[in-house]
């Protein structure tokens, strides 16, 4: 079991309070995804569930029970640092067994559940080594397999591949999620990458400087955030606000269109703008267009095919099902 | 330093200072091997024959002898153990955040700049001193006969005093090791339902291991070299009970002003030092390269 439920949680340091009270509710077998900008209180966050930082106010229950002043290693939960961690001087299998050793297991035990922790991993053929021998990526498993061990009742992951080249991010990211598939476990995930969010989430928490601004489904969040920080966070490339005339057209303050609900012509279409810098992804293809009636450049995607030069004179049309407006608090009209 | 010609440049400007280091050490030491091989005693002076082995022999068959090398085992043994299980408390403590903390380390590390001869002198006259020391007086109100330190423990004694002097750098050291521990460590152990004992013993002692090879290092080829807390205190007395090598080399040359008998007890300290030394590197030099 693995059900958390925050209940008005709020977190200073001295006068600074970086979590006003904040209610929040984890299922069990939930993948959930803390998502901000970098120093809006993630990592708190996360610290003050794991219990490494107390509570300000408001109470922690985990399945049901108050665990606002259970100490850390009683509330069952498995955490894999940033920098993961791992003890320097211990090798890989003792590293592993480390909380099996804490909670008195036999050796034979001990020995049993490492092997299928690395099994698991595919770090066997590393047990014998130091952490210092490992490259990033195996250590990263390391501290995923110390946390395994323990059957916790949920995972807490703080930016686990942030330290990783791009193309391990990717690996790992399916292998943290095959892994939650596998083990059903609750596990809590901080990431300021939206992709990671997008693509390891059951729910994601959007967190703006300490506050909620929303949660839900990945998609949920692509269709309908809740406001303008949302529909700017949430998708790549970001969303193209516009205000001013066209947006008062659609009785609203300001309106945000995808760069992928957005046509792009030759010949017709409502907003004539000029193409100015391109980037080619092969697949896809952003412009990037000055259009006469606005201010900043929209961002555009069209297929990896198209081709238009810079200078080139266009037509976008915004594919008004997917239009999203913005009143003058920024919140989304429905 | 990328090529032939700059390397050449790095070792001209080097070779002054490494001529003059060379001859520092080679002079004296060249003298006193030449010296260890004479008859050359100041009360008899006349030539220094040639006498080869003979004043080694009669420094290590002297009875003291063997007392002033149990004496600096003790000593060096017994300074090293209390700095750094002390040190290493102390050093736990420091690094708890507190009120004025800052004053408190200063104080903690101050009698690292007494001389020491003026601790020793302090310790001998206002602490130790059965009628007039502070001990003295703590004995007697509470109840207890005074004790005379020097005359009784006398051994104790002086490790007590020198391990006070040392205590500040074991600490500095092993306190600046301890802040260098990565918290995330100590928090994943925390999490991993590690006891405080059990992180001590499992994530902070391990990370302090290299930082006690260095104290042992240092400051074992300091101890084996302790002069002036004995000559201030027990001028190595009573009978030979706080002689340590040094001291029993001063008594032979300066107060028997034999020269000759002296440079060979001198000869056999560089040579203690070195074993020590060798065998230090070897036992836990492994630390400082892992
Ligand atoms: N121990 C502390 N004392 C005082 N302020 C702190 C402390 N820890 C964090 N903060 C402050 O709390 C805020 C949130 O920090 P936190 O580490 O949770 O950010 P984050 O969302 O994890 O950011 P990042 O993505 O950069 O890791 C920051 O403004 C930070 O300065
Ligand atoms: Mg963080």
């Amino acid at each position: 079991m693995g059900q958390i439920t925050l209940n008005k949680v709020s977190k200073s340091f001295g006068e600074l309070e970086v979590i006003p009270p904040l209610d929040l509710e984890i299922k069990d077998g939930e993948f959930v995804v803390f998502v901000g900008p970098s120093g809006c209180g993630k990592s708190t966050l996360l610290r003050l569930i794991a219990g490494l930082e107390d509570v300000s106010g408001g109470e922690i229950l985990i399945d049901g029970k108050d665990a606002t002043d259970i100490p850390p290693a009683k509330r069952g939960l498995a955490m894999v640092f940033q920098s993961y961690a791992l003890y320097p001087h211990m090798s890989v299998r003792k590293n592993i067994a480390f909380p099996l050793r804490m909670a008195g297991l036999d050796k034979a035990h001990q020995d049993k559940k490492v092997e299928e922790a690395a099994r698991v991993l595919n770090l066997a053929d590393y047990l014998e080594r130091k952490p210092g021998q490992l490259s990033g990526g195996q250590r990263q498993r390391v501290a995923i397999g110390r946390a395994i061990v323990r059957e916790p009742a949920a995972f807490l992951f703080d930016e686990p591949l942030s330290n990783l080249d791009a193309a391990l991010r990717v690996g790992m990211r399916l292998e943290i999620s095959e892994l939650h598939k596998r083990l059903t476990t609750t596990m809590i995930y901080v990431t300021h990458d939206q992709v990671e969010a997008m693509t390891m989430a059951d729910k994601i928490v959007v967190l703006r400087a300490g506050n909620i601004e929303q949660v839900g489904s990945p998609l949920e969040l692509y269709r309908t955030p809740r406001n303008l920080f949302v529909a700017g966070f949430i998708g790549s490339p970001k969303m193209n606000f516009v205000s001013g005339p066209e947006a008062q057209k659609r009785d609203a303050t300001t309106i945000g269109i995808r760069p992928e609900h957005t046509r792009v012509s030759t010949d017709t279409g409502d907003w004539p703008g000029v193409v100015g810098v391109s980037e080619h992804l092969g697949s896809d293809t952003f412009f990037h267009v000055k259009c006469d009636a606005f201010e900043e450049p929209l961002t555009v995607r069209a297929g990896g095919e198209v081709d238009l030069k810079y200078g080139d004179k266009v037509f976008l049309t915004p594919d008004s099902a997917h239009l999203h407006r913005f009143d003058r608090e920024g919140l989304r009209l429905p | 330093m990328a090529t032939k010609a700059s390397r050449a440049a790095a070792r001209l400007m080097i070779a002054p200072s490494v001529i003059l280091l060379l001859g520092w050490m080679i002079v004296p030491l060249s003298m006193t091997l030449y010296f260890s091989f004479l008859r050359y005693n100041l009360i008899m002076p006349g030539d220094n024959p040639f006498v080869g082995w003979e004043n080694y022999y009669w420094f290590v068959t002297d009875p003291s002898f063997k007392a002033a090398m149990v004496n600096t085992l003790l000593l060096v043994g017994g300074v090293l153990f209390i700095t750094v299980v002390g040190g290493t408390l102390f050093a736990l403590l420091l690094d708890q955040p507190m009120w004025g903390q800052g004053i408190i380390r200063i104080m903690v590390i101050s009698p690292f700049f007494v001389m020491p001869t003026v601790s020793g002198l302090v310790w001998k006259n206002m602490f130790m001193n059965p009628v007039n020391g502070i001990f003295g007086h703590l004995a007697k109100g509470m109840g207890f006969e005074p004790i005379d330190f020097f005359s009784e423990i006398p051994l104790l004694s002086i490790i007590g005093i020198v391990s006070w002097q040392w205590l500040p750098f074991a600490t500095l050291i092993l306190l600046t090791a301890l802040q260098s521990l990565d918290s995330e460590q100590l928090e994943a152990s925390e999490m991993d339902g590690a006891s405080w004992i059990s992180r001590f013993w499992f994530i902070m002692l391990p990370h302090l291991a290299r930082a006690i090879t260095v104290v042992v290092l240092i400051q074992t080829i300091f101890l084996l070299s302790i002069f002036a807390e004995i000559l201030v205190t027990t001028n190595g007395g009573p009978g030979t009970a706080t002689t340590n090598l040094t001291y029993l080399i001063y008594v032979s040359s300066l107060l028997q002003f034999d020269v000759g008998m002296g440079s060979a007890g001198g000869v056999i300290a560089i040579i203690l030092a070195n074993i020590v030394a060798i065998f230090l590197m070897r036992m836990i030099g492994k630390n400082l390269d892992a």
